[in-house]
């Protein structure tokens, strides 16, 4: 029992992972840094709860929340490769950018600083929070999805090879070619669209929309990215094994036994010694973050 | 030498290239940047301020009179502008060595911090001078160890500081926040006791008419390391060595410089920069250090730096502009929200970036940029990438 709940507790944390890992994969292998994804979190997340809120359905909020993923996408996308911005102040500048904007129009549309009105979920009232409200959430089975989906496009498709060529050698992939900035629109748009759906489930799951609520999760994600090494099998692993770190910090807690912020230390210190190659090195996509200097 | 992680990002970080042209259009391009800031905040806030069916003019009215319209104004921008210094500073430092440190709000935590520390153990007899000195040094070294790290594992390992200093600011705050909530808060609070020795004159109580603002004595502090980083980088062998690893890094190793070296020391100072920052709040105005003090200053650094073309002077100009920003918000926040400000100082960011390296492409129109773009169109087919 105990056991089948903690399984609950970890799938429940690791959807919005899987889905912002398969964003961050799908990015970074196309050659854009994935410092973006807590903003298309953050932007899918108050995306549902306003097309959820209007509408009154889910479904129209999780639409909307990937529209908003994508424009955030295709803004960095704009910046980045059209006017060659640096890929990290850009990044940094779009994280603040929806914060900033998630502030504003929850106060002009909500009129509250904090949170949303209650927003409509999948569930239902007597689902609880064990499988049974997990397996009703179509958001958990696109999560579960996700990375075995992007594995598959990475590694079986004409569109998954040009994505990996570009973001490898972009000028090989150019002389065969390959239109290299089309499809890294494609990649970091659909990137955008996944992050985003992200933070959807969390608005859904949650009822409600509230100011920063992506807590940084965006970033566990992109940790999850570069400690599964850019592989989707990996990154699903490391989504699930971060996930689960946090579940048994929040099933330790009262406990003493080890405090609650070495637990959130876990990602990241990984993350650190996996870059530093101490057991195996990450080596990421070669052309990440290149400047495309015309 | 390079190892494939060390190939990774090896964009050329904004505001490095463009110190080897010509002077003639130096001034335009040094002026750039705040202009197009200045528009771009203007033109979005505008349609922000109508959004709220508020008019711009009342709007921008108020936000000058909160700031540099009475004298707690001015003091109040003078203290933001003040950490910001410190986090621009620590940025620029990094990207004239060709580094990234995005691990501001980290280092100006730990800086802050161990300030906090070293003031908490010097009993209260210690004389002012003394006590605030060795404060300060605890700070950048607090700072400095925590931008030491990824300098190390960049040197020895080739491990991207762009990541790792991200990562690293999870990992300092979340250990910042057991040590407080775990070891030594005052009960019902998130901060330490306060310190016994070292504190920081205020403004006002020298000039009676900055009653109640946070401006403090670290003000100065903050100038002179302008100056100091200043002579350090334009007028030092090691300053040479560190800005010719950022422009050329297998130039400057063939020229028989210690990259490695260069590049750890960098970041180090860098941290140390951001965290000597942390006595503007610690010493200066709260006397405890107290958990989230830093948030948002470190990344706020970054568009200082940027603004600032990481040149110190610009860089002090450019934080007393986003500290007007962040102290005009609470300003208007009558008429309009305050998070309005939080949207125009990323648009900010977002608009100098993309826009200054485009206008300064074609400001430099020569005939090597006009061969260039012709060899573009000739390879168009594969969408102009390099």
């Amino acid at each position: 029992m105990i056991a089948l709940a903690f399984l609950a507790q970890t799938l429940r944390i690791a959807i919005p992972y899987l889905l912002a890992g398969a964003g961050g994969v799908m990015s970074e292998r196309a050659g854009l840094i994935g410092l973006t994804l807590e903003g298309y979190m953050l932007g899918g997340a108050f995306g549902a709860a306003v097309g959820a809120l209007a509408t009154g359905s889910p479904v129209v909020g999780a639409v909307v929340g990937m529209i908003f993923g994508g424009l955030l996408a295709l803004l960095y996308a704009v910046s980045a490769l059209k006017f060659k911005a640096n890929q990290v102040v850009t990044g940094v500048a779009i994280n603040l950018l929806v914060v900033g904007l998630t502030r504003f129009f929850l106060r002009l549309l909500y009129d509250s600083s904090s949170n949303s009105p209650r927003v409509p979920g999948f569930g239902r009232a007597d689902s609880g929070s064990g499988f049974t409200a997990l397996a009703i959430n179509p958001l958990v089975w696109v999560g579960l999805l996700a990375l075995v989906v992007i594995g598959w496009v990475l590694g079986r498709t004409a569109f998954g090879l040009r994505v990996r060529a570009v973001g490898e050698h972009p000028e090989a992939a150019a002389s065969v070619g390959v239109n290299v900035d089309r499809t890294r629109y494609a990649a970091v748009v659909l990137s955008g669209m996944l992050a985003a759906l992200g933070g959807v489930y969390l608005a859904l799951d949650q009822h409600q929309f509230t100011d920063q609520m992506t807590a940084g999760r965006g970033f566990i994600a992109l940790a999850a990215t570069i400690f599964g090494r850019w592989e989707p099998k990996r990154v699903a692993i490391a989504c699930l094994l971060f996930a689960g770190a946090e579940t048994l910090q929040i099933q330790l807690q009262g406990t003493q036994v080890i405090p609650s912020q070495f637990v959130e230390m876990i990602p990241y210190v990984l993350t650190i010694v996996a870059l530093a190659g101490v057991v195996g090195r990450a080596v990421p996509p070669a052309a990440l973050g290149r400047e495309e200097s015309a | 030498m390079t190892t494939p992680v060390a190939e990774v990002v090896n964009a050329a970080p904004p505001g490095v290239q463009p110190e080897a042209g010509a002077r003639g259009a130096s001034l335009m391009e040094a002026l750039l940047p705040p202009v197009v800031a200045l528009l771009v905040a203007i033109v979005v806030g505008d349609v922000l301020i109508l959004t709220f069916g508020q008019s711009p003019a009342a709007v921008y009215r108020l936000l000058l009179d909160g700031t540099w319209g009475n004298a707690y104004g001015i003091g109040q921008v003078l203290y933001k502008a003040t950490t910001l210094t410190f986090t621009g500073l620590a940025v620029a430092l990094g990207i004239r060595a060709g580094l990234f440190n995005i691990g501001g709000e980290g280092q100006l935590a730990a800086g802050g911090f161990l300030a906090a520390m070293i003031g908490l153990a010097m009993p209260a007899a210690t004389p002012a001078i003394v006590a605030a000195l060795l404060c300060t040094i605890g700070a950048a070294a607090g700072g400095g160890v925590v931008g030491a790290v990824p300098g190390y594992l960049r040197a020895r390992f080739g491990a991207h500081e762009v990541i790792t200093t991200i990562m690293l600011n999870f990992v300092v705050l979340a250990l910042l926040g057991w040590i407080v909530s775990a070891k030594i808060h005052v009960p019902e609070s998130l901060h330490t006791p306060e310190i016994h020795s070292g504190g920081v004159t205020r403004l006002a109580d020298i000039m009676p008419i900055f009653h109640g603002s946070a401006a403090n004595l670290t003000l100065l502090v903050a100038l002179a390391t302008a100056g100091a980083v200043s002579w350090y980088l334009f007028r030092t062998r090691r300053g040479f060595e560190l800005r010719a690893v950022g422009l050329q890094p297998d130039a400057a190793e063939y020229g028989g410089i210690d990259v490695g070296g260069v590049r750890w020391r960098a970041l180090a100072l860098s941290g140390a920069l951001a965290g000597t920052g942390g006595i503007n709040f610690v010493l200066g105005y709260k006397h405890y250090y107290e958990e989230g003090f830093a948030t948002g200053a470190g990344f706020l650094g970054i568009a200082v730096a940027l603004v600032g073309r990481n040149s110190p002077f610009g860089i002090v100009i450019a934080a007393l502009l986003f500290a007007t920003l962040s102290q005009g918000g609470l300003a208007v926040n009558a008429l309009v929200p305050k998070q309005m400000v939080d949207v125009l100082q990323a648009v900010v960011i977002l608009a100098v970036a993309t826009a200054v390296p485009a206008v300064r492409q074609s400001i430099r129109s020569s005939a090597k940029s006009v061969a260039r773009s012709l060899m573009q169109k000739t390879g168009a087919a594969g969408g102009g990438s390099r």
